[in-house]
Parts: structure tokens; sequence; C-alpha cells
């Protein structure tokens, strides 16, 4: 399963590379993209454990930028 | 402007006019000579302190509580470390009795960090939005009928079969087919080119255009997601996904950048410190390395630009499905034509009938014979000859040869060579290229028609760009080498292939790809080429409106079904790769003379906070630079 959301209050060209790299690096991401012009997160998974990664997803996103946050 | 920026442009002021108070009042009047003895530091300390607070506290907070997140290299704490160093300097310089500076070094260094920050977080979201409204044709709203009654909904609402009623002015929402009313539409959102097109009852009309005239009743064919709207907007604002080698390369490079720098200042604290015994002055020096240690000026020039090409391309109706395929492309060397339908119109035209004084009886005979295929050659004949002819000849077609048609003993043989030979008529055998149509009555040759593929006006202009260019040009085709011949001849194309079955395309195109150091362009009409389009590094369908073959197998989509684009393509993403090359180099470039600089002792932290926070402006304003010439360009 392929997602799109967005990323409120993404200030940082260099947060948005370091998001990108946690992401992919979260077991069970088969593709992970995130963009820093359109704010946006394409994030894609199996659909079995989608839920998971997406929540393993947003801890890392506020880990780098702790007020960003995945709509 | 947000909220959150009002907010912060508030403070920023707010902390600059105290800074300005206090700097004037600590220049004329030396602050710390204010109180006597050791102690006379405290007063210029707590004034500047309560600014840095001011300007400050989310940095602080931000910065502990990434450490806390175990963020060792983030541009909070290394700006939190350079100020808090410069502020711990000049408190020792104050205890030991030392003229007193670098409070206000401290506090500018913040504060213009803040600024930077400010004017970046301003310019990017201005430019996204000036972008994003550039790509804006998502239509608000649709007035469907229910119950004879008009209601306006959401366009994602509208169900399939249901009816809706698009007015002057407004924009379709949904594709459909027309079912009362008829009127001129609108494609400039699409495709960039006003052209109106006038529709009527069982049209087609597709979401994003604009109806011009009258109001027209339309029976929904897709849903919304599925429209033609939905997947141009998906398709753009999906193509920074997708991203290209440099921007790859930047985050990659201010991956090692940050932990670089800071160990070059530890360095040069350390070893020449332990030399020289002057710490303070090396700590100092080592300072204006954290300052310039973000690396932001790259990470986020690079994106916005690849983000306005692909906008300023958008516009012009280019969809562009991908910052690398933007890259790829401004380098291609080599492209590859479909000529049916790309090159040429694929509408098979009359292009030459003699003898010329006999011209009406030869098309008028050739009409009464062909008049009832489906055949392109029939159809460009009849719908050349505009007069009357009769219509109750028997034909009978001779499969490969041509069409006889007989009405008592009057016997017309229209066809080629062969059909001649077959009935032993002496015939003026042809040179030109295409296809010969030859027309004989009664046993007597009458004349030869001569039917080809008309060249597009724009592929002249298309392959002498590409030519000047120093691209290799190739064109493939299945008609015949003659044909094939004439056309790259007439466009002046060194390279093509002739005969070629779909398949042998295919194979042929695999080969050009493995042997080309440089990106392959392929352009095709992302009819029957779809599996090209896929294989080649940049593949290339025009006309995309309506078609979502072509648009989903293809990189690059020409809405309008115009070669021009491709040279406007051409320059749109060789300005951008300009853009990012010269932006990586300055930035990179500046950075490094400012890290010597401050090494050698020959800048200060003033320098290095201006330097960083003003390569990052300007890299910015270069991005932006493409979207404003591009936009300047198309009005002229």
């Amino acid at each position: 399963m392929r997602k799109v959301f967005k990323l409120e209050d993404l200030d940082c060209a260099n947060c948005a590379a370091k998001m990108e790299d946690a992401i992919k690096k979260i077991e069970g991401v088969t593709f992970a993209s995130v963009s820093f012009m359109t704010q946006k997160l394409v994030l894609e998974a199996d659909d079995a454990i989608f839920d998971e990664v997406l929540a393993k997803a947003k801890k890392a996103v506020s880990k780098i930028e702790p007020d960003c946050t995945i709509r | 402007m947000t909220k959150k920026q009002k907010r912060n442009l508030r403070r920023i002021l707010i902390a600059l006019a105290l800074f300005i108070v206090v700097f004037i009042i600590d220049k004329v009047f030396n602050l710390a000579s204010l109180i006597n003895g050791n102690l006379g530091w405290l007063l210029p300390f707590f004034l500047y302190l309560t600014i840095y607070i001011i300007i400050g506290y989310d940095v602080i907070i931000k910065a502990i509580k990434n450490i806390k997140n175990g963020q060792l290299f983030d541009e909070c704490f290394l700006m939190l470390v350079a100020t808090v160093g410069a502020f711990s300097l000049a408190i020792y310089r104050g205890i030991n009795g030392l003229e007193i500076e670098g409070f206000d070094e401290a506090c500018a260094v913040l504060l213009f960090y803040q600024i930077g920050e400010f004017f970046q977080g301003y310019a990017v979201s201005k430019s996204r939005k000036s972008i994003s409204s550039l790509m804006d044709i998502r239509p608000d709203y649709a007035n469907v009928i229910e119950n004879g009654e008009v209601r306006t909904v959401d366009p994602e609402s509208v169900k399939l079969d249901d009816i809706i009623v698009i007015n002057p002015g407004e924009k379709v929402p949904l594709d459909g087919i027309i079912i009362k009313g008829e009127t001129s539409l609108d494609t400039k959102s699409l495709t960039g080119e006003s052209k109106p097109s006038n529709v009527k009852v069982n049209d087609i009309v597709i979401s994003g255009t604009i109806n011009l005239t009258s109001t027209i009743e339309v029976k929904v064919t897709k849903e919304f997601y599925n429209s033609t709207v939905s997947k141009v907007l998906e398709l753009v604002e999906n193509a920074s996904s997708k991203k290209a080698k440099t921007e790859k390369f930047i985050t990659k490079f201010a991956k090692y950048y940050t932990p670089i720098v800071v160990i070059l200042a530890l360095f040069l604290v350390l070893v020449p410190g332990f030399i020289t015994g002057a710490w303070d002055t090396w700590i100092y020096r080592s300072l204006s390395f954290l300052v310039v240690s973000c690396p932001c000026a790259l990470v986020i020039s690079i994106p916005l630009s690849f983000f306005s090409g692909i906008g300023v391309a958008s516009k012009r109706g280019i969809l562009i499905k991908g910052s690398n395929y933007l890259e790829q492309f401004s380098n291609a060397g080599t492209f590859v034509f479909d000529k049916t339908g790309t090159l040429t119109k694929g509408n098979f035209v009359i292009t030459k009938v003699y003898p010329e004084d006999r011209k009406e009886e030869i098309l008028k005979l050739a009409a009464i014979a062909e008049h009832d295929l489906s055949h392109p050659i029939a159809k460009s004949i009849c719908s050349e000859y505009t007069g009357k002819f009769p219509k109750d000849y028997v034909m009978t077609d001779l499969q490969g040869l041509g069409i006889v048609a007989k009405k008592d003993k009057d016997v017309i043989c229209c066809g080629n060579e062969k059909l001649m030979k077959k009935y032993h008529i002496d015939f003026k055998k042809a040179n030109e290229n295409g296809t010969v149509v030859y027309v004989a009555r009664n046993g007597e040759y009458v004349g030869t028609i001569i039917i080809s593929d008309e060249i597009k006006e724009e592929s002249y202009n298309l392959i002498n760009y590409l030519n000047g260019v120093n691209t290799n040009v190739i064109m493939l085709t299945g008609d015949n080498e003659s044909t094939a011949k004439s056309v790259a001849e007439e466009l002046k194309i060194k390279n093509y292939r002739s005969s070629l079955l779909p398949q042998d395309k295919y194979e042929y195109l695999t080969n050009t790809i493995k042997n080309s150091k440089n990106p392959v362009c392929f352009v095709g009409d992302g009819i029957n080429d779809a599996p090209s389009l896929m294989i080649s590094d940049v593949g290339i369908s025009m006309g995309g409106i309506g078609s979502d073959a072509a648009i989903e197998a293809s990189d690059i989509v020409l809405m309008k079904d115009n070669l021009n684009s491709i040279v406007e393509a051409k320059k749109i993403s060789q300005k951008t790769m300009r853009i990012v090359k010269g932006n990586i180099i300055f930035a990179i470039g500046v950075k490094v003379i400012i890290l010597v600089l401050s090494a050698l002792g020959i800048t200060n932290m003033w320098v290095a906070v201006f330097g960083d926070v003003g390569v990052t402006l300007l890299a910015i304003l270069n991005s932006l630079r493409l979207f404003n010439a591009m936009k300047f360009q198309s009005k002229r």
C-alpha cells in the first residue's frame, strides 16, 4: 500500500532529508520519500503492517523535528 | 504569512530594536565601565542575555529536545553551542579583567540566524504558494441535477452517470459526455495554450477545461479521482518524490558535512590550543566553524529549484513526473522519434495529383472507386474531393492491388502498379515517395495520385534545434525505406531505421540505450509504444489529454500536441540544472572560504553568520529566478 501524508510544520530542508533517511530504515518500508517543497510524505509498506510502520514513522519524524506532525 | 510567521517577525523586530539600542549605548558609553571593578561585565552581560533569551528561547528549547533524542548534529544545538561559547569567552575575559567584548557578537549571531530562518521560511512558503497556484486546476465544486434541482456539491461526491450543469466561466469538474447544449471550451489550464474548442452533444468534455460561452449539461463518465484533472494533479504533486541524483548527492553531502565541520572545529581548539596555549583565540575561531556548519543553503535550494522547474513546465502544458526525469532530460544526448503520428501527422493527405489539368476528373474517379472504404488512403481521397459523384457503381476490392468499379461498360481501376499491370494498362510510373494510386478508365491511364503522411510544421523547428545542440536524432518507422528516407532527408535527420515492426523498434531502442553514455529519450504518441516509453530513460508522449495509457507509461507528458514543447522543456530543464549547479558551487564555495578565513583568524563570527544566512537567502533567490525568468518569457 502506498499512501501520501501531509507533514505539518516541516520547517527545515535538512530535517526533511534526515526524516526520509530514518523512515527508509524502518523495517517493512518498501519506499519512502519526504518532499520538503510539497511538505508530503509518500510511504509504501506492506498492507498487513502498514499501521505499525506508520506509527514508527511518526515517532521518527517527531524525534527529528519535535514540532512536525504527520497527518 | 501564517500566524507563526507573524509571531516570529514581531519577536525578531522587538529583539532587533532592543539590540540596536543596547549596542549603541554600549559603544558610546561603554556599559562595562559603568560599574567599577571586576564585576563591570555583569551589566552588559545581563542586558545582552535578556535579548538573547527573547530571540533564542525556541532555539534553546529545540536544542535541548533534540539532544534528548540523540540528534547531536542538529543546527539548533550547534547554534546554541556557538553562542553559549561566545558568551562564556566574554565572561572569561570579564572575570580576568580584560577588555569586555563578545556579548554583542553572541547575541547578534543568534539574532541574524533567526532573521535568516524567518526570511527563508517566508521565501519558501511564498514560492510554494505561487508554484502551486500555477498548478491550480482543481475544480472547487460541481452543480449536480437531482430531481430537477441543481445542487452545488464537492466534485468528489459526484457519482458515475450523474448529470452536472456547467455554466459559462466555470471549470469542468469531472470528465463526461455532453447531453444537452453546445459550447466552446478552453483547455488553457491543462495545455498552457489558449485554444477554444467547440463541443456539442455526445462530445467528450475533460475536467480542468473552462466553459467559455454557454451552459451545458454533462453526464459524468469518470469519478473525480479518475478524472483527468485528478490524474494531472497527482502526477505533478508526486513529482518531487522522485528525486534527482543531484538532490540525493546534496542530502548525502549534508549528512557528512556537519559532523566533519564539527570535528574540524574540535581539532582547531585542541591542536593549536595545546601548542600555543592561547586557548581563547582558538576556541573563538572554532565557534565560527559551528556557525557555518549548517548545510541548509544547499539542502533547501536544490529541491526548490527542481520544484520551480517542474512547476514552470507544468504551466506550459509539460508534465514532468519527477526531478530525476528533469535532470536526465537536461543531459539527454539521444532522441529517438517514432515517425508516424509524432514527426508526421499520421493523417495521409494527397500531396500531388497529375496531370494537373485532369485533377478534378482523377479525384472524381478515385472517389467513385474508394468512397465505400474505411482505409486511410480511401478516406484521404474522399476528404479531398468535395464534388458530387455517382454512387451506383459495383466495387470489387482486389486485396493488395486496389479497387475496380464497374457500371455497365464503364470500368474504373484505382490501385497500385500491380493492378495496372494486371489490366495491361499503359501507365506512367511515378517516382515520388509515399503511397502511389494510379487511376485508369476503360483500359486507359488517366492519372496518378500521390498520398503521403504530412510532416508536422514544428518537426522542422524541433529537429533543427536538436541538431544544433549536438544531439543524436534517430527516427524509427514501420514504413518502407523510400518513405522513411524522404522524411528523414526533408527533416535533416541523419539516422533512421525503416520497415520496423513494433517489436523491432523496442529492440532497437534497447540496444541504443545500452550503447549510449547519455540518457536516451524516446518520443512517441503514446498509443501503441508504451513499452518503448517505459524502457527509455526519458519517455515522452504527445498530446496527453484524455489518454490515460500515455500518461501512465511516459515520464514527460506533453499536454498539447505540439513538438515545440520539447524545445521548451529542454530549455527549462537546462536552466534548472544550471541554477542547481550554480547554487551548489556558490554555497559550498562560500562556506569553505568562511571556514578557511575563520581558521586563520581573518574573519569573526559576524562574518560567519552573515555568510551562512546570506548564502541561504541568495541560493533561494537564485532558485526563484527560474520561476520569474520563465514567467516573464511567457508573457512576451
